[in-house]
């Protein structure tokens, strides 16, 4: 019988209200505080607190290693894609305007892409640095 | 009078100052690395408050728009803090990163005792 | 101004302690409280990142590079006479420079009159985001957010190099993770 038996009902009760809010913080950033930045690191300490209470094994389950690593480069490519793709529209590189037809609902929408490649960088990087530190101790 | 108003007014930034002087003396007394790196954050944060000190007005609320308010406080310095918040825990983990590299190499997160580590080595080239 | 001296005791604290554990802990209670002087300061979106960057995240990273190295800090080589007397001096000069900031809260500073007034004016009709940081965040200061993102990029990618290799005898071992990542990128 493992000892920590509340900690582990208190974090798997945790971990899924830890998460919506991290969604809710991002998809919501356009009305309230949040964005990227905010979600990427609640959604990295939802994923530490399971590592930190159910075993560095079982978070590697859930997020595999070389998925965690290959988030990294995967936000700054949405990130600058998006301007490149306003360079081939005929405007400045990380203007939105052109993105849609109405330029106000291309600078909505553009920044919601751009939000969401901060949130997989962010949350990516985080995590592959809180893995690199976690599995050095191992042999 | 005047001085408690002097006093009021400038409260945020005397804080500011002691946390940056503190930071600063961790710096320069410390010889341990990781205290070090402790003090640079703490001279790091001491810089966001001093940003975001002038941008409150008073009577004022956070920069979100909304049609029953006149004033809010000013949103430029809260987007320069919120990038530097995320940077400077990156470099905080690249900065433990290179400690634990060097704590394997030499045994010690001590300043002086790897540099004498250092010169050792060197003397017996 | 309570929280403000609260979090110069706590710093107080932090310069003290030789035991880097509840150095560390001590840390992290100094971004929560200063995570609630920056909601008092009007600034919610940097509070919510303090709080969960500072008080979360970075604690836990410096636990690991304890749990890593050592708890302990070794006793003074040196007196710290010289580095209280900079620290000092420096102290003294920068209140000296403090007489020509412009009064806490006042809304006709230069700070506040500049270019900030103008993103709350014009973000609104421009992009119909109504919270004005992350229009300004992600849309007019659009380039500087995305250095930032990559700084971020290249310290996981520093980090990754000097941590994920084997301790000498595991070179192999860094060079298998790295394929795993390469394949799965192209998958």
């Amino acid at each position: 019988m493992r000892l920590d038996v509340i900690l582990r009902i208190a974090a798997k009760l945790m971990i899924p209200f830890i998460m919506l809010f991290a969604i809710y913080v991002q998809f919501h950033g356009h009305y309230s505080p949040g964005g990227g930045f905010q979600a990427g690191v609640i959604i990295a300490a939802a994923v530490i607190l399971y590592a930190i209470v159910f075993g560095i094994s079982a978070a590697l389950r859930v997020m595999p290693r070389a998925a965690v690593e290959f988030m990294v480069p995967l936000g700054v490519g949405i990130y600058a894609g998006t301007g490149i793709v306003s360079m081939l529209l005929g405007r400045p590189f990380l203007d939105y305007d052109p993105l849609l037809a109405d330029p106000v609902a291309g600078q909505y929408w553009g920044v919601f892409i751009v939000e969401v490649g901060v949130l997989v960088t962010v949350a990516g990087a985080m995590l592959a640095i809180f893995y690199a530190f976690a599995l050095r101790g191992r042999p | 009078m005047e001085l408690i108003s002097a006093i009021v007014e400038h409260y945020n930034y005397w804080a500011v100052i002691f946390l940056m002087v503190g930071g600063l003396y961790i710096v320069v007394a410390k010889s341990n690395m990781i205290k070090t790196l402790i003090g640079m954050a703490l001279f790091q944060t001491s810089v966001y408050l001093l940003y975001l000190s002038p941008g409150k007005v008073l009577g004022g609320t956070p920069p979100i728009l909304d049609k029953a308010i006149k004033t809010y406080s000013n949103p430029l310095p809260h987007v320069l803090i919120l990038t530097a918040i995320v940077v400077g825990v990156a470099t905080l983990a690249m900065g433990l990163a290179l400690i634990v590299r060097i704590n394997e190499a030499y045994g010690s997160i001590e300043e002086d005792e790897v540099i004498d580590l250092v010169d050792r080595e060197d003397a017996a080239e | 101004m309570v929280l403000l001296t609260l979090i110069a005791a706590i710093t107080v604290g932090i310069i003290r302690l030789k035991n880097l554990f509840a150095v560390v802990v001590l840390f992290s209670a100094y971004s929560f409280l200063m995570a609630s002087v920056m909601l008092v300061l009007d600034a919610v979106d940097v509070a919510l990142t303090e709080a969960a960057v500072g008080a979360g995240i970075s604690t836990v990273l410096l636990l690991g590079a304890l749990y890593l190295t050592k708890s302990e800090e070794a006793p003074a080589r040196f007196s710290s006479l010289v580095p209280l007397l900079v620290a000092g001096g420096t102290a003294v000069i920068l209140v000296w420079g403090t007489w020509g900031l412009p009064d806490f809260g006042s809304a006709t500073s230069p700070v506040n009159t500049g270019v900030g007034s103008e993103y709350i004016a014009r973000s609104y009709e421009e992009t119909h985001i109504p919270n004005v940081v992350t229009a300004v965040l992600a849309s007019y200061r659009g380039f500087d957010t995305l250095g930032e993102v990559t700084v971020v990029f290249t310290a996981a990618i520093g980090v990754m190099m000097l941590l994920n290799r084997g301790r000498g005898k595991g070179e192999t071992q860094g060079e298998a993770d790295g394929v795993g990542g390469g394949e799965n990128g192209e998958g």
